[in-house]
């Protein structure tokens, strides 16, 4: 059993939690295989995805776990300027209460708005996107994607390369594979790198060919143009230039190296396109994956209040 | 009317005073003070365990009126801080309209026309506190302000900064700085450290804290005039002040009790009462604070008081407001974590938040001795008392210091002839 009733960020999870997680992801991952693929598991549970900043991927990655183990569905999209003064999340979300549900899948910009929403009302909250703090199903299926493909989490180098300053993906894996044993680093310019990120015990590096000699995989971010990242550095093209993954650059260092992306990628900005659809590109797998590890984390946070 | 309070320590540095015995009080002003006096009297106080000390005085207030005054009024600051233990408070300008002209200024001190507690507006640097052009500072200044401020906001510019230290210079009252460089804090909301990374919230370097005290030190260097660092929060400010005042020039720096208490730790649950501007810091920013305090760096110590209403700060970390209350916790935490943990002695505790604050902004004069008004406040050293926010007389509840426990707590404060004691308000004429 997990010991929360939450999952609000990876920072302070236990690695037998995760491990529960991935090892649960593992059966589900099998039942999508399956020609039917829905499980009962939460037959009259009701989730709400509360999406107060547009999230495609992610939402419908949520939406079809919860539709998979038969939980009734409730979606509700406001994006964040939209809310008019006055009407706050708490306002929204005591609202949506009223209308008993059991779980709340929430996307918002702020940091810490899920360890707010665990304040406001009783039902189970898991965080699917906060600011720039956490991601944590992201992170837990890239873990999971990594385990699937290398077998190990333990003793792995792996380097997240990119915006770090401003990625909520970047700091739940971070956080997720110290705990799970592994060597992490990352890459980006300086400007994107946060203060006194090597206290949490993260290597940084600066020059790509370091990351890239260093890495059993890389882990690359997705240049947040819309959330300010552009004043962080002079011009995409340099941005390419210095730490893009090119098929040369891969060459170069001769080696067997995971490529994983969250999505959507900027071609030929983050990745150029042979890297991005090349063989040691995993990345519709994590897609895929996401959709199991979700299913994971709801059918772990859904039932474990039945216990209680 | 005679009243004497007796058994009580009498402590005031100013007059080498410290002894255990009475205070007899005429008409407000006090006429007699021994080991034991035997008088006929109209009332008698027993303050038995209770200590007497110069009226203290809060330098940095925010009283929200005129324009918000669901959040705080002139009243009801006024209220907060007796019950908090001050004879005055200094009330910034950042109101709606801002304090900038001599008629608001006489609007504020009308409001708090023949109350115990001294009112003091400082007055704002430019018109509307816009950065742009110097307010009528002279005028106000004939109006009664003690000092010059555009705080929520630093002063705009070097320019306005040469003026303003140029200006006020002539009227030896101190501008008064919110050190920010607002290039440096777009967006932040907490400190710029591991915690922001570990939290995701936008950072908030104490960087810019000390680019604006360089600048302004400069400045002053160049112009002369008096200059006055507000609510100092890193421990690199601390630094540039101690040198400054080594170099001999005319500057002064003050603390905020929640400063001194709280690390960006606090952060960590997202309580909207932890988001204060400067934001809380590291414990080695702390550490230098309170060594500061010890050197005497840093003069005085005021609580920012920053009301704000549930409403507003009931949102999402990033959208809330910057600020928390402090009237009434401020000499709680002064005394739990400076006097008890031996950091500061009471005479120390009485120059920070009593005779500094009156020097720098040329206050009313707290002393006690035969012939002076009587401007005390009254300390229970040895109180322990659990901080319970629903019990404060601001009309605003954002603290976070809410379930603390703490050692010390004002029992009374006597001013303009008026008593507060055991909650209730007793003239002396
Ligand atoms: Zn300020
Ligand atoms: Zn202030």
């Amino acid at each position: 059993m997990l010991s929360s009733r939450h999952l609000l960020g990876l920072y302070g999870v236990p690695k037998k939690d995760i491990e529960l997680i991935l090892d649960t992801a593992k059966t589900f991952r099998e039942i999508i295989e399956r020609p039917i693929k829905k499980v009962p598991t939460l037959q009259g549970k009701t989730v709400v995805n509360l999406f107060f900043e547009s999230s495609t991927r992610t939402r419908i990655s949520f939406e079809l776990a919860e539709k998979r183990l038969s939980a009734d569905v409730l979606n509700f999209s406001a994006s964040t300027s939209s809310l008019t003064k006055g009407e706050t999340l708490k306002d929204t979300v005591r609202n949506i209460e009223a209308m008993k549900i059991d779980m709340v899948v929430i996307r918002h910009s702020a940091a810490g708005s899920p360890h707010y929403l665990t304040q406001l009302i009783d039902a189970n909250v898991i965080n699917a996107g906060d600011g720039t703090h956490e991601h944590p199903t992201q992170a837990l299926l890239d873990m999971y994607t990594i385990r699937e493909k290398i077998g190990r989490i333990e003793g792995l180098n792996v380097c997240i390369v990119g915006d770090i300053s401003h990625s909520r993906v970047a700091m739940s894996n971070i956080f997720g594979l110290l705990t799970m044993g592994a060597n992490v680093a990352v890459c980006g310019p300086k400007t994107m790198i946060p203060k006194d990120i090597d206290k949490l015990g993260v290597m940084v590096f600066t020059k790509i060919d370091d990351a890239i000699k260093f890495a059993d995989v890389l882990n690359i971010l997705r240049i947040q143009l819309e959330r300010g990242a552009a004043s962080n550095f002079p011009s995409l093209r340099e941005y390419h230039r210095l730490f893009g993954i090119t098929k040369e650059r891969l060459l170069k260092h001769k080696k067997d190296i995971l490529i994983m992306h969250p999505g959507p990628i900027n071609r030929g900005v983050e990745l150029s396109s042979d890297v991005a659809d090349g063989s040691n590109s995993v990345i519709l797998e994590q897609v895929t994956n996401g959709v199991a590890v979700r299913m994971a984390v709801l059918y772990l946070i859904g039932t474990r209040t039945e216990e209680n | 009317m005679k009243v004497l309070l007796k058994n009580a320590f009498l402590i005031d540095p100013q007059v080498e005073l410290n002894i255990k015995g009475d205070l007899l009080i005429e008409d407000g002003v006090i006429s007699k003070i021994d080991t034991s006096i035997k008088e006929n009297v109209d009332e008698i106080f027993d303050l038995k365990n209770l200590v007497v000390v110069p009226g203290f005085a809060d330098a940095h207030v925010h009283l929200r009126e005129p324009g918000r005054e669901d959040e705080e009024t002139v009243q009801s600051g006024i209220e907060a801080g007796m019950n908090g233990g001050f004879s005055a408070l200094c009330c910034m300008p950042n109101t709606e309209p801002a304090i900038d002209c001599a008629e608001v200024v006489t609007f504020v001190k009308d409001r708090a026309a023949n109350s115990l507690v001294d009112v003091y507006p400082i007055g704002a640097v430019t018109k509307k506190r816009e950065g742009k052009e110097l307010a009528l500072l002279g005028e106000m200044y004939e109006a009664g302000v003690v000092g010059f401020s555009d705080d929520g906001d630093p002063i705009s510019t070097s320019k306005i900064m040469k003026y303003a230290l140029e200006y006020s210079s002539m009227f030896d009252l101190p501008i008064i700085e919110h050190c920010e460089d607002k290039s440096l804090t777009e967006n932040g909301v907490m400190n710029e450290s591991i915690n922001s990374t570990k939290f995701g919230l936008p950072p908030h370097p104490s960087l810019a804290e000390v680019i604006i005290a360089l600048r302004d030190i400069a400045i002053l260097r160049y112009t002369g005039g008096k200059l006055h660092l507000a609510h100092i929060s890193a421990k690199e400010t601390v630094e540039v002040l101690r040198l400054a005042k080594k170099e001999g020039l005319n500057i002064t720096g003050e603390v905020t009790p929640h400063h001194f208490s709280l690390t960006d730790d606090a952060v960590e649950n997202y309580d909207t009462n932890t988001k204060v501007n400067p934001p809380l810091r590291t414990q080695q920013d702390v550490n230098a604070l309170i060594e500061a305090l010890k050197d005497g760096t840093i003069d005085i110590i005021a609580s920012d008081h920053a009301p704000h209403s549930i409403e507003e700060k009931e949102w999402e970390y990033i959208y809330a407001p910057f600020g928390m209350i402090g009237l009434e916790t401020s000499i709680g935490l002064t005394l739990t974590k400076l006097y008890h943990s031996k950091i500061l002695s009471i005479e120390e505790i009485i120059y920070k938040m009593s005779i500094n604050p009156r020097k720098i902004f040329k206050l009313k004069e707290a002393v006690i001795k035969p012939g002076a008004a009587a401007n005390l406040t009254i300390l229970d050293l040895e109180k322990e008392w659990i901080v319970d926010k629903f019990s404060f007389k601001s009309k605003s509840i954002n603290t976070p210091f809410h379930g603390w426990k703490l050692k010390g707590k004002s029992a009374g404060v006597i001013n303009n002839s008026k008593f507060f004691f055991e909650n209730k308000l007793i003239d002396l004429i």
